[in-house]
């Protein structure tokens, strides 16, 4: 298993990661040194086993639906790069 | 009286032979003496500490003060605190000043323990060395050319370097035990659950875990104590009460059962790890423990599962910053998507960024089940492992690490090599077992060397049980660092 430079630009473009020229070459070695070490996995016979995605088998629990939170709007937007009149400012999106 | 155990120190509160102003400037003051050398703080919070600070004395005048009211502490910048600068080591969160606390940084303020300041750290808690802080790497007192350990080495530093008693820290893959036994330190990692993630940066959700460092094991059990219980603001909190983990600190060791895994005691320990470790075995046995050999067949995948799981929690969880609500953005952009991706290039530091790509492949369309899926599946065969030792013993011993403190620049270009510097303590995240590491002597250099503990599941109470009788019959923990 290893990554082509085109594969490394596309999942980069997936993660929203801009990689500058010279970066996606060595990204690109190193990203193929860790699939080296992970590759080591898949001669393991796995048939039958059952994925286990939490170390406690839980069931998630819900909540009674009412208000828990205070409304914290104005310190929540004071630490946003850019708002205007309680709304978080991001480059035009609709034409 | 700093350098005292959290015992002594809360006694000497009581008797009003000092106070918590008192403690808390004799810590500012080793923090500012020593911080320049050893990097271990992004933050001092000298205002907040003596308020703190004043508020426990006043708590101590009126009779109300509990084990840690008074006690010097620092937070791993993983942990959110409302009005205090909360970095993660990252440059995207270089100016967060967090407007909520963590649970477990309400918890601590509710027993009254003063927090003096944030700890340095791996960038998102991706790192075993904590040269991956975009405010520099920390320095290991033992030498200060040497790693602390990651990713909480800023918290295991400062409690070897005596700046403060107590810290806390997070352990994904090994982030508390490996900079604990790096450091010449105690620390603790509890079953995945115990503590709450909320406020908690998430790193892999489904293997992150809080817990705490102190010089001792007793330390950590009085620590530890304020920071459990259930948080219905994390999901995957359990539903238990708090616990008193001192309450096996006496239990004595005779006929205790240590299971010692022979492929933790194969090839790829360092001479000088494997000599302090079976001489801290020896103890062990001399104390009364007998050791049993166990088999973890499937260990070896736990490096491998961990770098499929990890790097997919770690994708997903680091979507969040995007430079719209809070951290960087980038000064120059031109579309949405052009700002998404320059903040995040800007922001995140190059292993930062690696994990998300490496989570992004092994999560995208196609790769799925090769990847994830399976790396889930070995994760339950590697928890099985753990089962079946535990009906052959008690507690679980090895080494923490492969080898005493590196030095600094040694593996940062390799990203395998310093993936397996975590190869004992990873598997015990996958399975969410508790871990501890103690200090067990020295090896090359004059550096210490950590003994690793695995409970079975709830089993904190006992690991710290054994290493607290331990440490009543060593006193390599009673070392300090010249620095």
């Amino acid at each position: 298993m290893s990554l082509s430079l085109d594969e490394v630009r596309h999942i980069a473009k997936l993660a929203r990661l801009e990689l500058a020229g010279g970066e996606l070459e060595a990204t690109q070695a190193k990203l193929n040194g860790i699939f080296g070490l992970i590759e080591e996995m898949q001669a393991v016979n796995t048939d039958g086993v059952e994925p286990m995605s939490h170390p406690q088998e839980l069931a998630q629990r819900l909540r009674e639906d009412k208000v828990s939170e205070t409304d914290r709007r104005a310190a929540f937007q004071a630490i946003a790069p850019q708002t205007e009149a309680g709304l978080y400012l991001v480059p035009q999106v609709i034409e | 009286m700093i350098d005292s155990s959290l015992k002594e120190i809360a006694a000497a509160l009581r008797a009003k032979t000092v106070s918590a102003v008192e403690l808390a400037t004799e810590s500012l003051a080793r923090i500012e003496a020593g911080n320049a050398t050893i990097n271990a703080f992004i933050t001092v919070d000298r205002d907040g500490a003596l308020a703190a600070a004043r508020a426990a004395d006043a708590r101590l005048a009126a009779g109300n003060a509990g084990p840690l009211t008074g006690i010097p502490m620092a937070h791993k910048d993983v942990f959110c605190t409302e009005g205090v600068l909360t970095t993660c080591g990252s440059k995207m969160l270089s100016n967060f000043v967090s407007p909520y606390d963590a649970h477990v940084v309400t918890l601590l303020k509710a027993a009254g323990a003063v927090m003096v300041g944030k700890t340095n750290m791996d960038e998102f808690a991706m790192g075993s060395s904590n040269e991956n802080s975009h405010f520099g790497p920390v320095r290991n007192p033992w030498n200060t050319d040497c790693v602390p350990g990651g990713s909480s080495g800023g918290s295991a530093a400062a409690v070897a370097a005596r700046m403060v008693p107590i810290a806390t820290g997070t352990d994904t893959g090994g982030s508390i035990r490996q900079p604990a036994a790096l450091c010449g330190i105690t620390g603790i990692k509890p079953t995945y659950g115990t503590v709450s993630r909320y406020g908690m940066i998430a790193y892999a959700s489904s293997l992150d875990q809080g817990g705490a460092f102190a010089r001792t094991a007793e330390d950590c059990a009085l620590m530890l104590s304020a920071m459990t219980g259930h948080d219905p603001r994390d999901s995957t909190s359990l539903e238990r009460d708090a616990e008193d983990y001192t309450r096996d600190l006496a239990q004595p060791l005779a006929g205790l059962r240590i299971g010692l895994p022979t492929e933790f005691f194969a090839e790829g320990m360092s001479d000088d790890v494997r000599a302090a470790v079976e001489a801290a075995l020896a103890e062990y046995r001399k104390l009364g423990a007998v050791t049993v050999d166990v088999s973890l067949p499937n260990a070896r995948l736990a490096i491998p599962a961990y770098y499929v799981i990890a790097p997919a929690e770690a994708s997903s969880n680091l979507s969040r910053f995007d430079g719209v609500r809070y951290g960087h953005r980038a000064a120059e952009y031109g579309d949405l998507n052009d700002m998404y991706c320059k903040s995040r290039a800007q922001g995140f530091g190059a292993e930062v960024k690696r994990r998300i790509l490496m989570g992004t492949y092994v999560l995208s369309h196609g790769y799925y089940d090769a990847y994830y899926i399976k790396a889930q599946k070995l994760r339950r065969l590697i928890a099985q492992d753990f089962a079946a030792a535990f009906e052959q013993c008690d507690v679980i011993a090895g080494p923490t690490s492969p080898t005493v403190a590196f030095g600094i620049g040694e593996k940062s270009n390799d990203p395998v090599q310093m993936y397996l510097s975590d190869i004992y303590t990873i598997a015990v995240n996958l399975a969410g077992l508790p871990g501890l590491a103690h200090p067990a002597g020295f090896g090359a250099g004059g550096l210490p060397v950590g003994l690793q503990l695995i409970g079975n599941y709830f089993g904190e109470a006992r690991l710290l049980g054994v290493a607290h009788q331990f440490q009543q019959s060593t006193d390599w923990h009673a070392r300090k660092p010249a620095v």
